[in-house]
């Protein structure tokens, strides 16, 4: 019999709410350590150049500066799958704002004085800014070095000799012949520009190095374990020698994953005497710096039988990779085995190639290239369902993913995976689909409703894993050590319910400790790919059953009964049909003690893993196997009103649904939809890098590279959950941290087309932007 | 240098200040208030908003030398004797906070115009929060947050 759940599923509020509205958390923004040195960074003006000389004579010599490192100090090669990156250009600049010298002073005033007294002489090369351009077999080579680079093997195929870090191949069935024998075929093509995951934080960190090389970090870091792993490799420390804390990190969005600015701060620190060194972004750097979100060029090729049949797919994805690739290859595969959506289809050819270009490099980013990859998807999908004449819904629910069919890498897709069907029909209803948009009285003011799917499985490698410990305190309460990060998704909150949940105590009873620290927090992965909740509520689950086991050994001892005799609830344990025997966790806690002073069993701590299940290296020729732990499913609908004066898109009501297996959180969970849509508002209408013809960032500021603000959210937001228990989740629960923010570009471009009868191919949908297409469209049917 | 004298929450604080300290670095560098932010330095994102005479301003655009003779709130000046403002409990009971580091500038902001008015128009609410950018939330429970703290404060209990 299962236990009805008390703490799970509940409105808890935040644990951390408290210390952040009071301004008592901090963050490595705040943090400062005795002796501590500041540090600025000489960057590239160039997107493409050779390093001809650096000339730091003169900021030698300016009082209070510490160190000054460049390239030709540091001869090693970074990256999380690819190893393609230095901590500072060596030899060559590859993308403008990349850090060529580092600084570190006793202030910042002083290491910004030293850095604009340091002379650096380039010989500029033209560089390759299209991934186009890049694929031509005269492009230059951005890594002419590509060929000894260290990277996944098995997992990621770089083509030395080339611009490509990566090339994903999906093959399912017969394309040719399917899409020759199609009653209607289409092909169209779709861009996406890079954008700025832009944390309110910018990224931060401070190295010491320590007596004989020991380092320890603080860092506003997604990936306290991974960061942990990639220096201890890069400089040949033992891991245990390397220590990272991760304290409160100000938002994340998969650009503070993986290794930042870590490296660099250690290599300060050491050639500083040991003195920590702490490096903060300045908001351009983190522009033009720090990596963003890659770009995407599309090629989709759609056939289909007269009745509604998606029988043909084919998708060539250019990913602009920028300058390093170390995360971005990860990116081309995952959202390659998503590449076709959430649909059934016999026929399938997916080219998803990583292109190297002289642009600030890309990384994770929220939804991990599925908004990319959506945006052409569901938009051809729209342009099939016209061609065909019918409802675009209606040529979905024929053909989305249902119990028995098989997916493009290979898996079999049942009911109990999500019911993507269910999604849709939630949020047509929601948005009233059958009935067309009122019109507005004023006739410059036109309306339209748009629809999109959306899907995303984690992406992590096949042995992801993550642990928790659990100690009981003395009063009876419980800690819960773990490594993964609440950067503000609010997992922890939701762990604490769980741990709450299994120990059967009060959820004011648990806590769990917001510093990350490697010397302590058992490991966990990164935290990435909405896997946190899944991976680490399946851990303490398993952590809460081994405290418990404990306190049921002890106890049963006491009584003299068999342990399974002895059940836990309300914070004690007790004999079951004796419920005067009993105890409570605090009398058990760090061990019983009996009357004459005897004592017996122990401090109480549990421990608690979960690995992924059953994952598979994709097959190099045609990507079939078994890449995803789950699936998380989801739709949105709109209704938008576009002024034809001026271009500018209004969003009336948004309604988003999402299969989450089951809400652990719903207040939660309300939170993560509402952010995720409004973030993809900002890819779908404003934002995305601008770069002159010699691949500088015209817009690396917040004038400039707009956001959504509160002035600029939809009218409505409906969050609508289905809960399809997902098999092996913690009761059910799959993640759904990334997906709000997937295909709301692909609803809202969808929606123009029903408003303007206008195509649009091309993101972000700036009033510029719809406005030409409307001239032109008037002047094309006048 | 140059010194100033100024109320920082209430406390009286004098001290030397070079001309161009801004007031988000005293209050952060030297009066270690670190709750106000810096997120981009350039008055674009809000992060760094206090409240100078009763009125929400960019710390980061604002000498300190600027704030002498002024009264200075900061996000640590809301709480009283350890307890929460009505203006923080909302923010918490709406679940207007994620990863927190905007929180403070959003709400010094709020709290401007809770000072100004205590029955504000949304249009109102959304003014005075448009200059503070937030990645996480989507504004919506920022937006319902200050309504409750308005409503509250109007049918008159807590500060």
């Amino acid at each position: 019999m299962t236990r009805p759940l008390k703490v799970v599923g509940q409105p808890i509020g935040r644990a951390d709410a408290i210390d952040k509205v009071t301004g008592n958390a901090r963050y490595v923004h705040d943090w400062s350590e005795p002796g501590m040195l500041h540090a600025a960074l000489v960057l590239s003006p160039h997107a493409a150049a050779r390093i001809v000389g650096i000339d730091s004579d003169a900021a030698r010599r300016i009082p209070g500066v510490r160190a000054i490192l460049t390239g030709e100090d540091l001869d090693v090669l970074l990256g999380l799958y690819m190893q393609d990156k230095r901590i500072l250009a060596r030899g060559v600049v590859r993308h403008q704002g990349e850090a060529v010298v580092a600084v570190a002073a006793d202030n910042l005033d002083i290491a910004r004085q030293a850095c604009n007294e340091i002379e650096v002489t380039y010989d500029p090369i033209e560089p390759v800014l299209d991934p186009a351009v890049a694929l031509r077999p005269d492009a230059p080579l951005v890594h002419p070095d590509l060929d000894s680079y260290e990277h996944m093997r098995g997992v990621f195929f770089p083509e030395p000799g080339t611009n490509i870090a990566h090339h994903q191949k999906i093959r399912k069935g017969d394309f040719d012949s399917a899409f020759a024998s199609a009653d209607l075929r289409l092909t169209l093509t779709f861009d996406n520009p890079p954008v700025q995951h832009v944390p309110m934080e910018t990224h931060a960190a401070i190295g010491k190095a320590h007596p004989e090389g020991r380092a320890e970090i603080w860092t506003s870091s997604q990936s306290p374990y991974t960061v942990r792993h990639l220096l201890s490799a890069c400089f040949g420390l033992s891991h245990g020698d390397v220590r990272v804390h991760v304290p409160y990190v100000g938002g994340g969005f998969g650009g503070k994953a993986g290794l930042g600015l870590e490296p660099l701060v250690y290599v300060l620190s050491r050639a500083a005497t040991g003195r920590p060194v702490k490096l903060v972004a300045t908001r351009e750097q983190e522009f033009n710096t720090l990596p963003s979100r890659q770009g995407l060029h599309s090629t989709i090729e759609l056939g289909a039988s007269r009745d509604g049949k998606l029988t043909a797919f084919k998708a060539t994805y250019h990913w602009d990779a920028g300058a390093y690739a170390d995360y971005g290859v990860n990116i081309g595969r995952a959202a390659a085995y998503a590449g076709a959506g959430p649909y059934s289809i016999d026929n399938c050819w997916i080219d998803s190639q990583v292109i190297y270009t002289n642009k600030v490099f890309g990384t994770a980013f929220r939804g991990f290239g599925h908004l990319e990859v959506l945006w052409g998807v569901e938009r051809a999908i729209d342009q099939m369902a016209h061609q065909l004449g019918m409802d675009p819904a209606d040529f979905r629910r024929l053909n989305l993913l249902k119990d028995g069919d098989i997916t493009i890498t290979g898996e079999a897709f049942t009911s109990g995976h999500g019911d993507p069907t269910g999604c849709l029909d939630a949020v047509a209803r929601a948005i009233d689909w059958a009935t067309p948009s009122t019109p507005s009285e004023n006739p410059d003011l036109v309306r339209g409703k748009g629809l999109a799917m959306l899907h995303k499985a984690p992406a992590m490698p096949t042995y992801t894993s993550c642990s928790t410990i659990i100690k009981l305190d003395e009063d009876g309460g419980a800690d819960v050590l773990i490594s993964g990060v609440d950067y503000g998704q609010g997992t922890y909150t939701v762990l604490r319910q769980i741990a709450a949940e299994e120990l059967r105590i009060p959820i004011e009873r648990v806590r769990i400790t917001w510093e990350c620290d490697t010397a302590f927090s058992p490991y966990d992965w990164q935290t990435v790919a909405s896997r946190f909740a899944y991976m680490g509520g399946n851990a303490i689950i398993e952590a809460a059953a081994d405290c418990l086991r404990q306190v049921r050994v002890v106890a049963s001892k006491v009584f003299g009964v068999p342990v399974d005799r002895i059940v836990c609830a309300n914070g004690q344990a007790s004999v079951a049909d004796a419920p005067e025997k009993r105890l409570s966790y605090a009398q058990l806690a760090l061990g019983y003690t009996y009357e004459n002073g005897n004592s017996i069993g122990g401090p109480v701590i549990g421990h608690g893993r979960f690995i992924a299940q059953g994952l598979t290296h994709l097959d190099p020729k045609t990507g079939q196997g078994r890449p995803a732990q789950y699936w998380t499913y989801g739709a949105h609908a709109v209704e938008i009103e576009v002024d034809t004066r001026t271009g500018e898109l209004r969003v009336c009501k948004i309604a988003s649904a999402l299969d989450a297996g089951k809400v652990l959180n719903p207040k939660l969970v309300v939170g993560q939809v509402v952010g995720g849509v409004v973030q993809g508002l900002g890819s779908a209408l404003w934002e995305g890098f601008r770069f002159d013809k010699q691949g500088r960032l015209l817009n690396p500021s917040f004038v400039d590279y707009k956001i959504p603000t509160a002035k600029d959210i939809p009218d409505r937001m409906e969050q609508i959950f289905l809960e399809t228990p997902q098999p092996g989740g913690p009761y059910g629960a799959r993640g759904v941290a990334e997906h709000p923010m997937i295909s709301v570009p692909s609803a809202i471009g969808n929606a123009l087309t029903d408003a303007l009868g206008i195509e649009f191919h091309t993101l972000p949908l700036t009033p510029e932007r719809i406005l030409l297409a409307i001239r032109s469209h008037e002047e094309g049917t006048a | 240098m140059r010194r100033i004298t100024l109320t920082v929450n209430g406390h009286p604080e004098m001290a030397d200040v070079p001309d161009g300290m801004t007031l988000l670095e005293f209050l952060r560098d030297r009066l270690v208030l670190t709750g106000a932010k810096e997120g981009c330095g350039i008055g674009e994102c809000g992060a760094c908003t206090v409240l100078v005479n009763g009125r929400a301003i960019a710390s980061c655009l604002m000498l300190a030398v600027e704030a002498d003779g002024c009264e200075v709130q900061t996000v640590e000046g809301e709480t009283e004797d350890g307890k929460l403002s009505v203006l923080q409990q909302a923010f918490i009971d709406a679940g207007a906070v994620q990863c927190g580091f905007c929180t403070p500038g959003m709400i010094m902001s709020a709290r401007g115009l809770l000072l100004q008015t205590l029955d504000p128009t949304d249009e109102e609410i959304v003014e005075a929060v448009a200059g503070n950018l937030c990645r996480c939330t989507g504004y919506e429970a920022i937006i319902a947050a200050i309504r409750s703290a308005a409503d509250t404060l109007r049918e008159g209990s807590g500060s």
